[in-house]
């Protein structure tokens, strides 16, 4: 077959690289003439150093990452877009089976409920003596490590007062926690499951009860690749829409299970990966809940790239005092995420599609129909403590803030 | 060469480049080296060396990780940000073509820092080279073992001699256009599939 577009993307082995991994693996990019090279990498530092000097056209990438790049917060700092988001949701909160009895015997419930899980981990810090407690997250710019904060701040705890946060790669985890080092972490899957069926370790929420339908893995492009090629980013788009939607499709979560499992790709076994494919986690070791919302691949605009999640990201990265606010880094954080490139590609599909390219985050408390094209529904998108994010006040989102 | 007084840690998990590497760095002059091959305890480990320059491979999972502790770098005295020299964007390509990268204590003059990854540049480069090589001699060897247990097959079940059963698979090879391993390996594998007594 005659291939007109050579695209290289990276990944790191997790399960949200599904959207990439079934566009190629299930023709969906050669259907568009995209000749689509996967290369797996183990860090994030390495798919943005690899971007930057065009061994990648486009990546894998955590959501606040791109944005990151664009404010000159990291090294090799190449200019970054996102046109296109790789699903919502997907990251849990996982904790050792002492700190869970701690947490248990102040009132911890085995409903992943953020509120209640939060209050009863603040009350355990409360009678905690000797070493503060130590959780990990993946990067400093990533969703997990904001969301992981904001929950421990809504439930009063200083995450750098109260306890500390390191940066760990996803696979040790499951291992630093069983060996004593951290007492928690905040991961994407199967690393949560992973942690729960093989290192005798608790779920306590799960990143949809903290922050239903929220923004995690982007598609990100080399911005001087996108503007020299257009069309091939186009083709890349409709082929990962295309790939989101069988993924979401339940009569496939077995085939994605194992397509996943593969060695290429997650490279672990089926029966880890598919609990967040059908939303139903273990809990603890032969415990399952049933969690709504979990992962999203395709439905409730799980790919678009909605400016108000690039600048909630970024009130993150102010509050976290990881850049400071001006007017200037405002506009970058929000010029990353390019719903207009998204439109383009996708409107000849005759796909629903929002209208707006902002919504007010945590206003849907019901699923809700929206968009101007096709049949849309949006949300429930709500934060955990009732907050509203308004992306046009920026300003007084991040004077409201606080650290715990 | 004049003795560099920079503090050089090597973190690589693949021992034998480590120390392919430390030994670029002493013939260069570089007397403080210090390697770390194994991550347990990183954080604590390059708080106590406390190094002017990290030189680590790109596959390391935890370059996020020491990233990290350089943005805080509560964990280490002194600033680290990678090795970024705007005005030499090939040797940053370079590096991370050959699959290195290296940090730097903030205030270090590029210059002094710039030999250090020009030479982890080439040493890495060089021993991709070896291991392609040694990858490549040991397809050789599995080819011709395949090829041999081929022939084997073929002298039992239809009388042939050494020769001619080499002749066979060659014929067959160039009739299909494939190589003579992959006919001989399709071989292997069909006749372990028909008895499994004759895969050994």
């Amino acid at each position: 077959m005659k291939h007109d577009h050579l695209i290289t993307a990276g990944f790191v082995p997790l399960l949200d690289s599904a959207l990439l991994v079934v566009a190629k693996e299930r023709g969906f990019a050669a259907e568009q003439s995209i000749d689509l090279t996967l290369v797996r990498e183990r860090s994030w530092a390495t798919i943005r150093d690899r971007l930057a000097v065009s061994h990648f056209d486009v990546a894998h990438i955590l959501g606040p990452m791109p944005i990151a790049c664009n404010l000159g917060l990291t090294a090799l700092a190449s200019k970054m877009v996102v046109p296109m988001a790789l699903g919502l949701g997907g990251n849990a909160v996982t904790v050792s089976a002492a700190l869970w009895q701690a947490m248990a015997d102040c009132g911890a419930a085995n409903d992943l409920d953020a509120q209640r899980n939060g209050t009863a981990l603040r009350q355990a810090i409360d009678r905690r003596r000797g070493e503060p407690l130590r959780f990990g997250v993946v990067h400093p710019y990533s969703g997990h490590n904001y969301e992981l904060r904001y929950w421990l701040s809504a439930s009063g705890i200083d995450p750098d007062r109260d306890m500390e946060i390191v940066i760990l790669p996803p696979p040790d985890m499951g291992d630093a926690l069983a060996a004593g080092v951290i007492d928690g972490y905040c991961a994407g899957e199967p690393w949560n499951t992973f942690g729960v069926l093989k290192r005798g370790a608790r779920l306590a929420t799960v990143k949809a009860a903290i922050w239903r339908s929220s923004p995690e893995k982007v598609l990100g492009v080399n911005a001087g690749w996108a503007g020299a090629h257009p069309e091939a980013l186009s083709a890349l788009l409709v082929a990962v829409y295309n790939a989101s939607l069988w993924c979401s499709r339940p009569d496939n979560h077995e085939e994605l299970a194992s397509l996943l499992a593969m060695p290429a790709y997650v490279g672990r076994p089926a029966e880890l990966l598919l609990p967040a494919l059908k939303g139903v986690l273990p809990v603890s070791e032969g415990e399952t809940l049933l969690v709504e919302d979990f992962f999203v691949p395709n439905a409730k605009a799980a790919t678009f790239p909605w400016k108000s999640h690039a600048l909630w990201f970024y009130t993150q990265m102010v509050r976290w005092g990881q850049v400071e606010h001006t007017p200037e880094h405002r506009k970058i954080a929000a010029d990353t995420y390019r719903p207009d490139i998204y439109r383009d590609a996708l409107t000849p599909l005759g796909i629903a599609m929002p209208s707006a390219s902002s919504k007010v985050e945590g206003a849907l408390r019901a699923e809700t129909p929206v968009g101007s094209t096709g049949t849309l529904t949006l949300g429930p998108d709500g934060f955990f403590d009732g907050s509203l994010f308004d992306p046009d006040d920026v300003d007084g989102y991040i004077s409201g803030q606080s650290r715990g | 060469m004049k003795p560099s007084s920079l503090n050089v840690l090597v973190i690589d998990e693949n021992r034998i480049r480590a120390s392919i590497i430390e030994e670029g760095l002493r013939e260069a002059g570089y007397r403080e080296v210090t390697i770390i091959d194994d991550m347990h305890g990183l954080a604590r480990r390059i708080a106590e060396i406390n190094p002017d320059v990290i030189v680590i491979d790109l596959e390391n999972p935890n370059r996020d990780m020491l990233e990290s502790i350089f943005q805080i770098s509560r964990a280490v005295r002194r600033p680290i940000a990678m090795f970024v020299d705007k005005s030499d964007e090939a040797s940053i390509e370079a590096a991370v073509e050959a699959g290195v990268s290296a940090y730097i204590v903030d205030g270090l003059k590029q210059e002094r820092v710039r030999p250090i990854l020009k030479m982890a540049i080439s040493r890495f480069n060089a021993f991709s080279r070896l291991n392609r090589e040694l990858e490549e001699t040991r397809g050789e060897l599995e080819n011709r073992k395949v090829i041999d247990r081929a022939k084997g097959l073929l002298m039992r079940s239809r009388g042939l001699s050494e020769e001619e059963a080499y002749a066979l698979l060659r014929r067959t090879a160039m009739n299909q256009n494939r190589k003579i391993a992959e006919i001989a390996q399709s071989l292997v594998t069909a006749a372990s599939l028909l008895d499994p007594g004759t895969n050994e």
